[in-house]
Order: structure tokens, then sequence, then C-alpha cells
């Protein structure tokens, strides 16, 4: 009974996972299982295969070998949209252009076309829930302005509205906070404590910075060359010989990983 | 002005086929210019051409080889593009110079004198015929009804493709679905508008109303007013100027197209560039 109980808490189960891109394997062998509600953290060098790990989990990355189980179904790459709905993702800040024609409240919005489905209209609850949405990431001024012009911070405030309005099981947040200032940084940091805190989404943040590591994180995977290396509790895996041989240079504990302000 | 030319029948015919080519291309247009993927429809515009001269040489519906040559040409770019193995400049740039060829190739082999593939070329609005009007019209019909049914799904692809993949939306399909737009709007234009200018008139006014707003509605209605007017003043000037019409529409888009340039409240779009992406 203890086994079934255990599998009714299990939201992520990947066996033996084996991804390749062409030539490049950029996964070999990667098992993982992820309970409902944790925050798990998701470090390496670049090239480690931790995007490609978030990939396989919302069934667009291909599996060449292995399995992998996703909110109960089985992903045999194919319907996979119907999975995406459930599940939240946030990449980084990436060049758009500035004039692109939707603003920050359509973008968001798009959060909750998926779950939608075909030939419906977005409902007036939807709308309310959008502003209130961006109301809470502290966006709701910036809601009519082009997603163009938004700064790195605000576009990806915008992103992490659009996540939630989704309303998914699971939140992927791919180094959110890449190429934007330290500030902000630490703003985004902060949301996406907050949000953990009060919704209890299975959230899985990959970062290859170390000083960017939130910490409410309650287990940290450690990756390597496609492989999980090693993974632990942020205190037995925060350690300067551990982190050194991870990225194959001398690597400093950061002094405080990120902490929740409420 | 007088307006006494309207009684003509052909010209009547040739005001239709402007309205509903001008309604058409410009929407289809506002879809490719938003995605930046300008050169894949110059691409599938130059194979319908191709696939038209096919038909004429061989003897089947020249309407026929060009929508089978536009899907293909889709079909074959959609994913050389995606998947990134080459540049897509690259693999565009080849399949677009290989359907040149191929037209240039098909005219080469046909015997006779070519009226009809040079009609091909330039297009012909003063000479549209009432079945190409009524084809025009369905086309424009069923690609509103379609711009329609899926005006969230689109928006999210052509704005942000990654992110309409990763909520659920069936990103894919929508994305051929547009492609294939082009590729039937482009064959339903061909015989009016011409095989060598029909693309100015997906580019132009959808660029031009690219310039004017930030709202994809505006943009699309902007885009229409633009297509249809440039149709019309063209039409008009071919007609007191006795100058190629085609190339009187397409010229008449790019004037429209300098000026909303000119007049682009987006110019000051550039201070925003050059920002720092900062907190």
């Amino acid at each position: 009974m203890n086994g079934r109980n255990n599998m009714d808490n299990t939201v992520i189960k990947i066996r033996d996972a084996v991804v390749s891109y062409r030539e490049d394997v950029a996964l070999q062998g990667v098992s993982l299982e992820v309970r409902k509600g944790e925050f798990i953290g998701i470090i390496g060098p670049n090239g480690a295969g931790k995007t490609t790990l978030l990939t396989v989990i919302n069934g667009l990355g291909k599996l060449v070998h292995g399995q992998a189980w996703v909110l109960g179904s089985l992903l045999n790459g194919r319907g996979g949209s119907n999975l995406r709905k459930r599940i939240g993702y946030v990449a980084q800040v990436e060049n758009i252009d500035p004039r692109l024609p939707i603003n920050v409240r359509e973008t968001v919005m798009v959060g909750c076309y998926g779950r939608l489905g075909l030939f419906r209209r977005p409902t007036r609850a939807q709308w309310e829930t959008v502003d209130k949405v961006l109301e809470m990431v502290g966006m709701a001024h910036l809601s009519q302005r082009p997603i163009g012009h938004l700064s790195g911070g605000e576009y990806q405030r915008a992103a992490i509205a659009r996540a939630l309005v989704q309303q998914p099981e699971i939140l992927l947040l791919d180094e959110p906070t890449a190429s934007i200032d330290k500030k902000a940084q630490g703003e985004i940091l902060n949301l996406i404590q907050l949000i953990h805190k009060e919704y209890h989404m299975t959230t899985l943040f990959v970062t290859h910075d170390l000083r960017t590591l939130p910490s409410i994180c309650q287990r940290l995977i450690l990756m390597k060359d496609g492989r999980i290396w090693q993974q632990g509790s942020p205190e037995s895996m925060l350690k300067e010989e551990v982190l050194s041989q991870l990225y194959e240079a001398p690597a400093s504990v950061p002094t405080e990983i990120v902490p929740l302000q409420t | 002005m007088d307006f006494s030319i309207l009684q003509y029948h052909f010209m009547q015919n040739a005001i239709l086929a402007g309205l509903f080519g001008g309604i058409t291309c410009s929407v289809v247009g506002v879809f490719v210019v938003t995605m930046h993927l300008s050169f894949i429809g110059v691409c599938i515009a130059h194979a319908a051409f191709a696939g038209a001269l096919l038909g004429l040489w061989l003897g089947f519906n020249p309407l026929i080889g060009a929508l089978l040559f536009s899907l293909a040409s889709a079909a074959i770019i959609g994913p050389v593009a995606d998947r990134g193995e080459l540049n897509p400049d690259t693999s565009i740039g080849i399949v677009f110079s290989l359907m040149l060829g191929l037209a240039f190739l098909f005219m080469g082999l046909m015997p006779g004198a070519r009226t009809e593939a040079l009609n091909l070329f330039w297009g012909g609005i003063l000479t549209v015929t009432q079945q190409d009007i009524i084809f025009l019209a369905v086309i424009t019909g069923v690609i509103g009804g379609l711009v329609a049914a899926f005006y969230k799904e689109i928006q999210a692809v052509i704005c942000h493709r990654e992110v309409a993949l990763a909520v659920g939306i069936p990103a894919t399909i929508i994305f051929y679905g547009l492609l294939f737009s082009t590729g039937v709007t482009i064959t339903a234009s061909l015989q009016s508008i011409g095989g060598l200018l029909i693309y100015s008139l997906i580019l132009n006014p959808a660029a031009a109303a690219y310039q004017l707003t930030y709202s994809l509605k505006r943009m699309l209605l902007i885009a229409v007013a633009f297509g249809v007017i440039s149709c019309w003043v063209g039409l008009l000037a071919s007609y007191f100027f006795d100058i190629p019409s085609g190339a009187a529409i397409v010229i008449t888009s790019a004037i429209i197209f300098g000026l909303a340039t000119a007049f682009s409240p987006k110019r000051k779009v550039k201070g925003w560039q050059q920002a720092p992406l900062a907190g």
C-alpha cells in the first residue's frame, strides 16, 4: 500500500531517458521522480541537459530510449498539447521585435488559450483573472503596453503571469533570471517563491548561476554531460568540493541563496 | 472625375477582383510579416507561378498547377526552416531560385506565342473572368472565416510560436495552416495580379500597417484597407494613363508603405531597442 501511496503522489517519473539531437546526445539515461508540490532546483554547466530535461517533461523533447510519465500519462511523442495545457513554462528572456502587435494583457491571456480550446473566446471572468494576476505580479500599470517595449524584468513578470493564468499543475522555469539585471533578478526570484508558497505547484527551476538559486528549494539536482550527476538536499549539495567538481572549475558556495521576503 | 468607366463590364470585374484580391493578400500578408517570414512568402509566390506555367505547358488548368506547387513549397520550406539544419535564408533561397529556374524552363519549353504565360507574369486585372472572380470571392470568404474562427490561436502563433506551443495550442498545425493559406491566396490572385507582382501586394500593405499600430485587429483592418486602395488606385491609374495594371497596383502599394513608414509612430521604437534589457 505504501508503494501505491507513493505512486499517487508522484507527478513526474522518468526512467532511463535518452534524448538526442542529430549526433549529439543531450540526455543519456536520466531517471527522476518528482513528488507533488516539490520545489526542485536543477543546476549544472551549460550543455549539461537541464533544458532538455524540462522539454521531456512538457512532451516537446522526443525520447529515443526510456519512458516518462507526467501527470499520470505516459508520453509517447504524440498528443502532447493536452499535457502542455497543464504545465506552465517560463523560458529565459529572449530578444523580441519591439513592433510586435500584442500587448501585455493579451500575451498573458494566451496562457488560457490552451485550456480554453479551439473555437471558444475568452470570457469576461477570464479577463478579470488576467487583470488580477497582473496585479499580483506588479504589472497592472503596464497591461496595455506592447510586449516588445518591456524591460527584461517586466517581460519575465508577464511570462510568469501567463504561466499562472494557465493554472498549471507543474511549473517549469528555465533560467528565468538569465540576462536581466541584479535588482530585477531578486524581484523575480522573490515572486517565484511567493507563488510557490501560495499555490504549492510542483516547480522545477533550472539555472546555471548558483547565485540565482531560491532558498525555497527542497531538492537540488546536479546535472553534467547529459546525466544526473548527484542529487540531494541543498545543504548537502552546496559544498565547495561538490560544486568545483560539477563545474570543473573552482566554484564558491553562494554566501546566501536568495531568501524569501514577504 | 469621369466615373462612366464604371459602366464597363470589364471594369466592374476588375474592381471586384481588386477588392477580393486586396483583402486576402493583405490578410495573409499580416501573418507572414508579423512572423518575419516575408521571404517564405516570396518563395511560395514563385512556386505558384512555376506551377501555373507547368499547367500551361502540359495543358492542364494553371490554377491547379499553381496550387500544388505553392502547397508543396510550403510543405518543404516549413520543416527546413524549423529544424534549423540549414540556415533558413540559405534553404529558402535555394528553393526560391529553383522555382524561378523551373518557371523559365517551362516557359522555354512552351510552344507558340506564350501570351498566356506572359499574362501570368504581369497579371491582367482588366481581363479577369467571372470565374476568376468567383474563385477569388470564395477564397476570400474561406480565409476570412478561418481567421475569425482561429483568431486567438493565430495571434498567439504569429507573435510567439514557442509560447503558443508551450501552453498547449496546436501551434504547428496553425503555422502550416497559415503557410498553406498564403499558397492558396497567391494561387487565387495569380491571374489578376501576376506571378512576379503578387508578392508586393502581400508584403506592402501588411508592412505598412505594421508601422502604424500595436493592435493585431487594427493591423488587419488597416492592411486590408491599404490593399484594396492599392488595387483600386492602381486600376484607375492604369486606365487613365494606359500603363500596366499590375505594375500600377504594386507601385501604389509601395508608395503607401513609404508614407506609412515616414509617419510611423513606431519610429521612436529605436529608442526602446537601444535601452538595455534591464529591470
